[in-house]
């Protein structure tokens, strides 16, 4: 069988957070006409509580440069970079370009912000422009990198099409568990495991009372202890939360200092959301005109997927814990 | 060939183009979607996420201005939630847009103000987080107030278009501020374009308008206003009157309404500017001296002494019309009138905020006197009217006044782009040829197109000319002539899209539909006219025998020198 069809067969979806399906993402790839394609590998990985590619590059590089060759294969004229952050580079840069030897692989140094991560950002890093997003459409498995058609995946997308191609994917993905937990690290679970089980499994389930974020540790949404019956979706993070220890408005600050720092100010939503936001969190008052109007702009009005993923974390925050 | 595309907008069928936006393809059928940040001369940055749209099959609202129809898209462009979320948006820019109102650029055509009303938006709802952001000044010509600010890149898209880059966003803190460069390789021209794009007038030029009632309270002074040849068909818009309509005889009874002495035209001085320019190009065509540079165009100008100096000493000598009809003023009408040219102010009115700058420059003093005292653009006359209660719309018309008060329509054209061209043309044919053309109306150089070529024999010589509006277009022709120095005879050069007709000085909103326009009406002028011809202009006749009768006083008062140039501002 062709790898297209193992990773529709495996279902496999994206693991940078939009989970899309990767075996969709391939073949629109393959199928466009162009006299010359891309790939990308983004281990751009930013977000506080995020930090399962970076394990992922220490313990299985090579299952990583599998992956994008068997995506050069696939796709003919291709070449490829492997995009990492200025940590990821000068820790993994020498590692990987062993193991890629005469591949057309190119190991390359992000610069920017966290919205460097977000696709159509990558493209323009790479092409050395502004770490600005673009308009989609075109999307990049149209015109991506350099104009031409862009297959852009995770780091842990690429680790798993190595596997799907051996035949070895048991439906796993990775878990980076942190916050005022015993065992902080990242772990590889069952896709269906619920987040209460991932977090016994790995020996982190709180005897305190607590709550989660799930997803990131700026843009994750806020779970509470009788919301951990599903699995986790989007990106593989979980930060766990000693309720009687954290002080809501500072891990609203936080959050809103972070967004105010890495946008990249350039729509009225997630620029002035963002500022009114932390001006809420620092005052300590929340008022719920404001704050609904900044929600539904963020949410329907953002540029790119940054903004829009402001929404999640202040929204369950706010509603679940502070105007409780 | 453009396709047709049929879309429904609020279950109305209408037919669109391809590679129209939504935006676009509504105003064309009518259908009034919001937008702030939108301008149909810069790249769209679709930043301030005013004119959202819901598309059927879409997730989330989408932003019209940036969506490209679609065969069969189904649009809704009003909605409660579409409506909430611009008002939101919009009281969200608010916040960082310090209220002035009173002194703003854009008191008859502020789109912030309008959307307030239409949505029923809050000006107030948040503080201005900008209040104690700085205000940065350009030199004599214009000034950035960043408090107004809205973020939204305009005035650096429209910069680097220029080719300028002058403006640019820099970090601070943890945002991004858009601010002049510090980079000793960038520089301001002064073409206000940057003015002209800002939807929220965080630009103005110097002294608008705290300034602008000052030269006329000069006592004991006579007091001489003359007026750019693109005024005459745009400040009639400030009045309620159709862009492009003609009120030269207005605008002279409206100025004398303020209490100046005379009134002459600058057109005049465009004569002048025709003589002496047609001249230059005749002998450096002669001499194979070629390509001759226009150089009336003082951000053009700037733009060559600070971007490329090593062009300088291509730039036609010859001074341009304000300063050329202001220096005989001040010489030649003040020895006629036997007035003490120290005692005479004169203010032009001007489409420009380079003109601010261009009347500081010393070499272009005449016995130590600066040839034009003051500069007042376009909307700063008009302010002035209004303040005054003087109805530009219903006065009586009054001529310009004898004898710098009657130009040819060649002297008119000057202010739309090609217009130097074709008026220089026109007298330089009869130069080399003791004929006039033919045909006066020379097409090929006319129009909106940022780059015209044209080609005329004259005497089996060809000449060739090329018209290009914005320096960053210019640019590339100068990239041209280091590769074929010869490629042209003639270039003339306009910082401002549509040449001064679409000024930094002009009423907004400056609009490529205006522009047009106003140039038409410029054109009209000139079709109308029988003196068509700067040589055949009895006064410009008269004052060459009476007065620039040697070569030491034409030299002295009709030609100019330009410098290589370091940076000016924010070194």
């Amino acid at each position: 069988m062709d790898i297209i069809s193992k990773l529709k067969e495996s279902n496999l979806l994206g693991r940078g957070g939009a989970s899309f399906p990767t075996g969709l993402k391939w073949e629109a790839v393959k199928n466009e006409k162009a006299e010359k394609k891309y790939i990308i590998c983004n281990g751009s990985e930013g977000e506080p509580g995020v930090f399962k590619d970076k394990h992922i590059l220490e313990n299985y590089p090579e299952e990583v440069v599998n992956g994008i060759k068997i995506a050069l294969q696939e796709i003919d004229n291709s070449s490829a970079y492997i995009y990492l952050n200025k940590d990821y580079f000068q820790e993994f840069k020498d590692k990987l370009e062993k193991l890629i030897e005469d591949s057309k692989i190119t190991v390359f140094e992000k610069y920017g912000g966290y919205l460097a991560g977000e696709e159509t950002t990558v493209c323009n890093v790479i092409e050395g422009k502004e770490p600005e997003s673009r308009f989609k459409p075109p999307y990049p498995f149209q015109i991506g990198l350099f104009g031409f058609p862009t297959l852009i995946n995770n780091i842990e997308t690429f680790y798993y099409v190595s596997r799907i191609s051996k035949n070895e994917y048991k439906n796993t993905r990775f878990y980076s568990i942190s916050g005022d937990v015993t065992k902080r690290g990242v772990f590889e679970f069952p896709l269906d495991l619920s987040l209460e089980q991932v977090l016994r499994q790995s020996n982190n389930y709180p005897d305190f009372d607590f709550f989660v974020q799930v997803g990131g540790g700026a843009s994750g949404e806020i779970l509470l202890p009788d919301e951990l019956n599903q699995p986790l979706k989007g990106v593989g993070a979980i930060i766990v939360y000693d309720k009687s220890k954290t002080d809501l408005f500072e891990l609203m600050k936080y959050w809103a200092e972070f967004f105010n720092k890495e946008n990249c100010d350039r729509c009225t939503p997630c620029r002035e959301g963002a500022f009114r936001l932390l001006e809420m969190a620092k005052t300590g008052k929340i008022d719920r005109e404001k704050l609904d109007e900044i929600l539904l702009v963020l949410g329907e009005t953002s540029f790119c997927p940054l903004g829009r993923s402001m929404v999640a974390p202040f929204k369950s925050l706010i509603f679940k814990l502070i105007l409780k | 060939m453009t396709k047709d595309i049929s879309i429904v907008i609020d279950g109305k069928n209408i037919k669109a183009q391809e590679g129209q936006s939504i935006l676009e393809a509504a105003r064309a059928s009518g259908i009034d979607i919001p937008s702030l940040c939108y301008h149909p001369d810069v790249d769209n940055r679709s930043s301030c996420r005013l004119c959202l749209v819901e598309i059927k099959g879409r997730k989330g609202l989408q932003t019209a201005c940036s969506t490209k129809v679609e065969e069969g898209m189904e649009i809704v462009s009003e909605s409660d939630k579409i409506n909430e979320a611009r008002k939101a948006n919009l009281e969200l820019l608010f916040g960082e847009h310090r209220i002035e109102c009173f002194d703003c650029v854009l008191q008859n055509s502020c789109r912030l103000k309008q959307l307030a009303a239409r949505l029923k938006a809050s000006m107030t709802k948040y503080p201005n987080r900008k209040t104690n952001y700085p205000t940065y000044q350009f030199g004599p010509a214009l000034i950035f107030d960043s408090s107004k600010c809205i973020d939204c890149g305009n005035c650096i898209d429209v910069c680097k278009k220029q080719g300028v880059c002058f403006l640019e966003k820099q970090q601070k803190g943890d945002s991004f501020e858009t601010m002049p460069s510090s980079n000793p390789k960038r520089d301001c021209i002064y073409c206000g374009q940057c003015l002209a794009h800002c939807p929220v007038g965080a630009f103005e030029s110097v002294g608008e308008y705290e300034d602008i009632e000052k030269p006329f309270l000069l006592k004991d002074k006579t007091i001489i206003v003359q007026f750019a040849p693109a005024i005459r068909t745009s400040i009639g818009e400030e009045f309620g009157m159709m862009p492009g309509e003609v009120v030269t005889d207005k605008l002279v009874a409206a100025i004398r309404k303020l209490g100046v002495n005379k009134v002459f035209d600058v057109s005049v001085g465009a004569d002048f500017t025709t003589m002496e320019e047609a001249e230059e190009l005749v002998e450096k065509k002669k001499k194979g001296d070629t390509p001759c540079l226009s150089s009336c165009c003082p951000a053009w100008v700037k733009y060559v002494e600070f971007y490329h100096p090593e062009f300088v000493n291509h730039l036609a000598t010859t001074r341009s019309p304000q300063v050329i009809l202001g220096a005989l003023i001040k010489t030649y009408f003040a020895k006629n009138e036997g007035i003490d040219p120290k005692n005479i102010v004169v203010i032009s009115i001007m489409p420009c905020t380079a003109k601010k700058y261009e009347i500081e420059r010393e070499e272009l003093k005449i016995d130590g006197l600066k040839p034009v005292d003051f500069v007042l653009t376009t909307r700063e006359l008009a302010m002035l009217f209004r303040r005054k209660g003087i109805d530009l719309k219903n006065i009586e018309p009054e001529p310009a006044d004898d004898p710098l008060g009657i130009p040819s329509g060649a002297g008119v054209i000057y202010g739309a782009t090609g217009g130097v061209a074709e008026s220089a043309l026109r007298t330089a044919f009869f130069k080399m040829t003791g004929e006039n053309l033919v045909k006066l109306d020379l097409e090929a150089v006319r129009g909106m197109d940022e780059i015209k070529v044209a080609e005329i024999e004259v005497k089996g010589e060809k000449f060739r000319i090329a018209v290009v509006t914005g320096t960053g277009n210019a640019a590339k022709l100068l990239e041209e002539l280091k590769q074929n120095p010869k490629a042209y005879d003639a270039i003339e050069v306009m910082a401002c899209p549509g040449g001064c007709i679409g000024g930094g000085g002009q009423p907004l909103p400056n609009t490529p539909e205006k522009r047009k326009q106003r140039a038409e009406g410029l054109y009209q002028i000139d079709r109308e006219k029988k003196l068509r011809l700067a040589h055949e202009s009895p006064i410009i006749k008269k004052v060459y025998d009476e007065f620039l009768n040697n070569e030491e006083i034409r030299h002295k008062l009709c030609h100019t020198k330009y410098f290589k140039k370091n940076k000016e501002v924010n070194p």
